[in-house]
């Protein structure tokens, strides 16, 4: 416990992202921007999940701990169905927005891609359903305690922060596929991130058998990446190219004016 | 963007720094565009909204109440795509702009509450201003004081933005400096003291007097340096947020809990209409302005670009306003425009929305610092010196109410809330989708808005529903350790 978990556990689940946001997403405001509204959006479908969820409950039977951990899976189903109807709804709307700044701009290029907006409103969900998931755990680790003390699990924080970073990450590869199926009207495309996120959460409720549930949620994520990689013109000439400094386009849009 | 700068010089001049965006490329384009409306500040803010629009006071570009109506029509229209266009880059620029200070306060806020307990401790007082107590026997009686209580503090905000824009009116400037530079000397000293001393308490840190005395003095001497004549840009930024982030926190502390959320939102519908009726008083303030052709008080108005350029120290008007008409050279004055108004800031209260009136008010209790006071201080020579050497970075504005009841929200929520952390982000996030939101609706209307109702409303909203619905979700789903 104490300092030492608390920022271990925090680097390891926001290490990437805040990484991300750093060197892709701090310098351009419009990004900024996007990003926060993506956060906004996800917790305006979390609070329509909870909404469900806490009718449900008080309409139900309180005592029998059966029914209530059946709600509580019902409620996962349906806040995931909701998170992803919720990205598509911010999809249409930021196309909207981007026609709409189209046609009032005379430039002919928007200042900001939808393949980026694809990106920053991905990691926005990934960010905002990182910390809810994990900040409140964060907050407990920092003071004295002992983990598992009445027989659970003792890898509790460890798991969570390693289940969130999945979690961050998953989201940003989801945005980018999704709305490239969007994009593209491939809706086997979308229906795949539905079916991977409910798969990843559903892969959750084994939880105290950190094996069974992060094992495949690392593999999901691994193969999401790589999907997503391809999805946004990645491949490996250009990854070659990359690592070894030889990509004249990067290098070029890089360079800074002195 | 030279030019737009300079338009929005020009622009800037008269209105209220909307945020118009359009940078316009004339230079000499007649502020009548700028007329964007303060809360514009975000998006044209670039142009337009430099320094003094910039958001200011709150919502928009705060051109500080500067009501675009004296400027002549210009030919827009031409420009006004081009406008757009701009206002999208430099709108999203300056959206940033106002996210970072209210974030840093915000940050200091909810930072001190969660380590200092003087500010979440119920030590039985109360400010003069909110007289009912709220520990009754009955949840109706404690309703019933604290809509009272909430009566008390509004009628207090509206009577003080009355006297301020009489004292405007009647052109008792001197008073109006007096009364702002007392109110800041409380803050800067002694509610700096407080803090100081709440916290050497929680953190069990032994300081001698002589120490703290010279730390102070030094402290509070710089900051009134800093905010009522010259002196660094980021210091006085950062003074301003310490100053906003220490009126939040007494108005935590000294706010009962219902009192403190009706209050938040009588103010946000104050401000909406103070700022958009047209008899409303800050609206008042800023046509006055605009009749004698000077620009209003700069409030204490935070300006991410030079300060206000408040260089009246001395009452005259000319000097007053950098933004107001007539100089170019102020684009920052601005944000103050409006009328230190107690709210809205979209109306360039400088910030100081009515609200913060009202907090002054309360703070410095005795002291009517209100809008008389704010507009001294903004008077005070800001020392900033002239915004010539600060055409291309037009900063935005908003006015200190602003900071001060968004900080307050979370940091309310931080403090009372049990779902802890994701009650305060989730008002965090609202808080900011609300104020750019503001921007971007003064980038399209063009004309002075007030900053806080939409944030405050999803501030609130998200702050009952997040404390009551996802909450309980949230905890089973960590419980179990279930992902969503």
């Amino acid at each position: 416990m104490t300092a030492a978990v608390f920022f271990g556990c925090t680097f390891i689940a926001f290490g990437p992202a805040i990484s991300l946001f750093l060197f892709t997403i701090a310098r351009e405001p419009l990004r900024v921007i996007f990003l926060i509204a993506g956060a906004f959006f996800w917790l305006v479908s979390l609070l329509l999940a909870s909404l469900v969820w806490f009718i449900s409950v008080q309409i139900s039977n309180k005592e029998s701990t059966s029914q209530q951990k059946g709600l509580l899976i019902f409620g996962v189903v349906l806040s995931v169905l909701l998170q992803e109807t919720f990205r598509f709804a911010y999809y249409k709307l930021l196309k909207k927005a981007n026609e709409g700044l189209l046609a009032l701009s005379q430039e002919e290029t928007m200042p900001i891609s939808i393949q980026q907006l694809a990106y920053v409103s991905g990691l926005g969900f990934g960010f905002m359903s990182g910390a809810f998931s994990v900040v409140n755990i964060l907050a407990d680790s920092v003071g004295p305690g002992t983990v598992g003390i009445h027989g659970d699990s003792q890898h509790y924080f460890l798991s969570s922060a390693f289940m969130t970073m999945a979690i961050i990450l998953l989201h940003m590869f989801w945005g980018v596929i999704f709305f490239d199926g969007c994009e593209k009207q491939r809706w086997f495309v979308v229906a795949a991130v539905v079916v991977s996120h409910l798969v990843v959460s559903c892969l959750t409720f084994q939880n105290p058998q950190y094996v069974s549930s992060l094992v495949p949620t690392y593999i999901i994520m691994l193969s999401m990446g790589i999907w997503a990689f391809y999805t946004a013109g990645g491949s490996l000439r250009n990854l070659k190219l990359c690592l070894t400094c030889k990509d004249k386009d990067f290098l070029l849009a890089n360079h800074r004016p002195r | 963007m030279e030019n737009n700068a300079e338009d929005v010089e020009n622009s800037m001049e008269q209105q209220q720094a909307n945020t118009a965006p359009e940078p316009g490329q004339q230079p000499q384009e007649p502020p009548a565009t700028r007329a964007r409306s303060r809360g514009g500040s975000g998006a044209g803010a670039a142009d337009g909204g430099g320094g003094d629009g910039g958001g200011g006071n709150g919502t928009g570009p705060e051109q500080n109440g500067q009501p675009p109506t004296a400027r002549p029509a210009r030919v827009v229209d031409a420009e006004e795509e081009e406008d757009e266009e701009m206002t999208l880059k430099y709108g999203a620029k300056h959206v940033i702009m106002l996210f970072v200070p209210v974030t840093l306060c915000m940050v200091v806020v909810v930072a001190t509450i969660k380590s200092v307990s003087f500010y979440t401790r119920n030590d039985g007082q109360r400010l003069i201003y909110t007289p009912f107590p709220e520990e009754t026997d009955t949840v109706a009686q404690r309703a019933v004081n604290s809509i009272l209580n909430a009566t008390i503090m509004i009628t207090v905000i509206i009577v003080m933005t009355l006297v301020l824009v009489l004292l405007y009116k009647y052109r008792c400037y001197k008073v109006i400096q007096g009364w702002l530079f007392l109110s800041s000397l409380l803050l800067l000293f002694f509610f700096s003291f407080i803090y100081l001393k709440e916290v050497f308490k929680t953190y069990n840190v032994a300081m001698d007097c002589i120490t703290l005395a010279i730390v102070v003095w030094n402290f509070g001497v710089v900051g009134m340096i800093c905010i009522h004549w010259k002196g660094p840009l980021r210091l006085q930024q950062a003074y301003l947020i310490m100053i906003s982030a220490l009126m939040a926190l007494v108005f935590i502390k000294y706010l009962p809990e219902w009192t403190a959320w009706l209050i938040l939102a009588v103010i946000s519908v104050y401000d909406l209409l103070a700022v958009l009726c047209p008899k409303g008083p800050l609206r008042i303030l800023v046509e006055t302005a605009q009749e004698r052709n000077e620009p209003i008080f700069p409030a204490l108005i935070y300006s991410s670009t030079m300060v206000w350029l408040v260089n009246m120290a001395d009452t005259d008007r000319p000097k007053r306003n950098s933004a107001e008409a007539g100089s170019v050279q102020q684009p920052t004055q601005e944000s103050a425009v409006e009328s230190p108004a107690p709210s809205s800031p979209s109306q360039d209260d400088g910030g100081f929305t009515s609200s913060w009136v009202s907090q002054q008010q309360h703070r410095l209790g005795p002291l009517q610092s209100t809008e008389e006071t704010r507009r001294e201080i903004q008077q005070m020579p800001s020392a900033r010196p002239p915004v010539e050497d600060d055409d291309e970075e037009r900063g935005v504005k908003l006015g200190l109410g602003d900071f001060i009841f968004y900080s307050m929200l979370v940091g309310k929520a931080s403090a009372t809330a049990s779902g802890d952390w994701n009650t305060t982000l989730a008002c965090f996030v609202a808080i900011l989708i609300g104020l750019c939101l503001t921007l971007l609706l003064l980038a399209i209307f063009r004309k002075a808005l007030p900053a806080l109702p939409i944030s405050i409303f999803f501030g609130l909203v998200f702050y009952f529903a997040t404390d009551n619905l996802v909450r309980p979700f949230m905890d089973q789903l960590a419980l179990h350790q279930f992902y969503i």
